[in-house]
């Protein structure tokens, strides 16, 4: 089938990868959680680090309260003599849009992006308000299971969803991941639990752990020979609203539906979807924006209600979404990851596998 | 949930510790953020008039639209409305208030935009979206945004608003000390662990890399050149060479070493990286490159306090050139 040439070179994903995610991975550093699921990305395509154009990551330091743990995981990739490479503090979803537009210049063929995430050793609530504004938010410590809160009742206040659907949503996600994913950390049926932050119970909310993903992307018929069915990235965007959450219609995701019709997403039907919605409230939110009906099939893996490795969980909808066209699975899918609080940045991918 | 509740248990066997992070940043304000918060010190709320004439409240430098700058001010109530909120059983460390309380978003009276703080109320039956709040005062106010201790319910009439405000006031706040402190618990992982718990038995054990056969001391679980697994254990040491060497003449807080004292790089006889360690026992000015050097133990030390001269004769330039 013919895409519409939007760009000036097909790049698509290749190979992905993820370790399992777990509440504590304590006896192992981060290097030697994500350096198996870097052999296991580039087994799948039978390149050598070496052979790579380029690589980006991307993780947080604050996650784990350990400085420049990026320059660390580095040694994992095998990076001497100096590779062409970069980081994002963001989600690996972020880094993977990085390394498409370097490939899109021309400068690189090949691309390794991964991501990783060490929630255990740190209060990841409140490490998570010191991404706030310093002078009117962060000196509050509002923790990000009570800012989705607030964005839950004003989508109950709205008549948008109640208590139920949202306990539906997760139970969904999780049923999903038992069939559909080894490496989650929470499958099959959890209790709803206690309020966390009214309105959203614990089952409303992600697990907290570590975990990291890689992915490999490559161009034209590089793609072709690395990969049988490659998932091929025909549109990627990614917008930001304002960080004032007093400024947000917290009922919709305007930069979410923005991305989408720049990745052409509304072009075509998708039969696939892949949202990165840490917070049962925000599927709600991201279904409206992106227009998908009850006939797509939504988070067959579970989704980051069942596996949030925080900055990784991004770049695992893309994998994920990926990987099923990989295995015919799905013809067209659009993947989503979020950053900030209460859906503020958000970024969205369409991928396509060529029919038969 | 409690935060042991949140933790589940690690592995027997893992090594742990506590690990503070401080990070008290000292951030300059804006004129329109100088104002308003000069302004809560003095019970004054003061939003900015955007491009389209909205009052925006918590006010800000710029436009959020057009990114114009915006610097019109308007005195705007102290009461207002509630737009969304979310009732919190277990308040964290630093939140507002110790006890059960709602966050609300809250469009004062005379505002166009939300604030957001905490409400303080009897429980979740007595918030809704849409009833009136007023905010309630820290006794002690800085030009912070904390100066509003929370909000609380309110049945009375709206104060008044909307005059313009021209943001003067005596003693401007022109900054604030953002404090904060996280709270972690570090392991170490598999090969730093094997590390520690060697250097217990005043042992150094480096890791050898099964492509490039090179010993890393410390080893960090993966070779950096080829990106595999370090797994073959090696004792390496004690001695060592000195590859190369600083002479450090500031004194360094809270560390009790007379300057001028030499900092180097030592390669311990059968690594290939070398590690970083204090020599002493021998005048600062007559240490060099491919001086031989062991380790000093003090009793209770978890590592060598520092390194001295074995007294063997100096290593050759060709033993050590690559570990430079």
């Amino acid at each position: 089938m013919a895409r519409t040439p939007r760009y000036a070179r097909e790049v698509a994903v290749v190979a992905f990868a993820q370790s399992d995610h777990r509440r504590r991975t304590d006896e192992l550093s981060e290097v030697e959680m994500v350096m198996p699921v870097l052999h296991q990305v580039l087994a799948r395509t039978g390149l050598k680090a070496g052979e790579i154009g380029f690589t980006c990551s991307g993780s947080s330091d604050y996650l784990a309260g350990r400085a420049f743990s990026f320059t660390m995981t580095l040694d994992g990739v095998g990076a001497w003599p100096p590779i062409s490479e970069s980081h994002v503090e963001m989600d690996g979803a972020w880094a993977l849009y990085e390394a498409w537009v370097k490939i899109q210049t021309g400068e690189a063929d090949t691309a390794l992006v991964y991501a990783y995430g060490k929630s255990s050793p740190g209060p990841v609530r409140d490490v998570l308000t010191r991404q706030l504004d310093p002078y009117y938010l962060a000196p509050l410590w509002p923790d990000s299971v009570a800012l989705a809160a607030l964005q839950a009742q004003a989508l109950i206040d709205a008549g948008e969803t109640d208590e139920p659907a949202l306990a539906a949503i997760g139970a969904r996600s999780r049923a999903s991941a038992r069939t559909g994913n080894p490496h989650a950390q929470l499958t099959g049926a959890v209790p709803q639990g206690d309020y966390q932050v009214r309105p959203l119970r614990t089952g409303d909310c992600p697990p907290i752990g570590d975990g990291a993903a890689a992915v490999v992307l490559a161009a034209g018929d590089t793609a072709r020979r690395l990969c049988e069915r490659p998932a091929w990235i025909t549109g990627i965007d990614h917008r930001i609203e304002a960080h004032a959450l007093g400024l947000r219609d917290l009922t919709d995701s305007p930069s979410t539906r923005i991305a989408a019709e720049h990745a052409g997403l509304f072009e075509a039907p998708v039969d696939t979807a892949e949202l990165h919605a840490p917070f049962s409230s925000q599927e709600v939110v991201l279904r409206k924006a992106l227009g998908l009906d009850e006939g797509v099939a939504v988070n067959r893996s579970g989704g980051a209600l069942a596996a949030n490795p925080v900055m990784a969980a991004g770049l695992i909808r893309i994998g994920e979404a990926a990987a099923r066209i990989h295995r015919r699975e799905s013809d067209r899918a659009v993947a989503h990851a979020t950053s900030g609080p209460c859906l503020q940045q958000n970024l969205v991918a369409v991928l396509e596998g060529d029919r038969a | 949930m409690s935060a042991a509740a949140e933790a589940a248990a690690s592995p027997p066997g893992v090594l742990r510790a506590p690990l503070v992070v401080e990070f008290p940043f000292t951030r300059s304000l804006g004129p329109v953020q100088s104002a308003f918060l000069t302004g809560l010190r003095e019970r004054v709320v003061l939003g900015v008039r955007t491009t389209a004439g909205q009052v925006m409240v918590p006010p800000v430098e710029y436009d959020p639209v057009t990114a114009e700058e915006i610097r019109e001010l308007v005195q705007v109530a102290t009461t207002g409305t509630v737009t969304t909120w979310a009732w919190n059983d277990h308040p964290r460390p630093n939140q507002p208030l110790d006890s059960p309380f709602a966050w609300a978003l809250v469009r004062l009276d005379g505002a166009d935009t939300a604030l957001l703080h905490a409400l303080d109320a009897p429980g979740p039956d007595a918030v809704r979206t849409g009833m009136r709040v007023r905010i309630r005062w820290a006794a002690q106010r800085t030009g912070a945004i904390t100066d509003i201790a929370c909000f609380e319910p309110h049945e009375g009439p709206a104060d008044p608003q909307g005059a313009p405000h021209d943001g003067a006031f005596a003693e401007p706040v022109t900054g604030i000390v953002a404090e904060a402190r996280l709270d972690y618990t570090y392991s170490p992982g598999r090969a730093q662990t094997a590390y520690i718990n060697a250097l217990s038995e005043r042992r150094t054990v480096g890791e050898r890399c099964p492509s490039c056969h090179k010993v890393y001391v410390p080893p960090r679980g993966a070779c950096p050149t080829c990106g595999v697994a370090t797994t073959d254990r090696v004792e390496v040491g004690p001695a060592g060479t000195v590859t190369t060497y600083c002479v450090v003449n500031i004194k360094a807080r809270n560390l009790d070493i007379e300057v001028p004292y030499v900092y180097a790089h030592i390669a311990l006889d059968g690594a290939d990286l070398a590690l970083h360690g204090r020599i002493g026992g021998i005048p600062y000015d007559q240490v060099r490159m491919g001086l031989r050097v062991e380790p000093v133990w003090t009793e209770g030390g978890r590592y060598p306090d520092h390194y001295r001269p074995t007294g063997e004769p100096d290593a050759d330039y060709d033993a050590y050139k690559e570990l430079i």
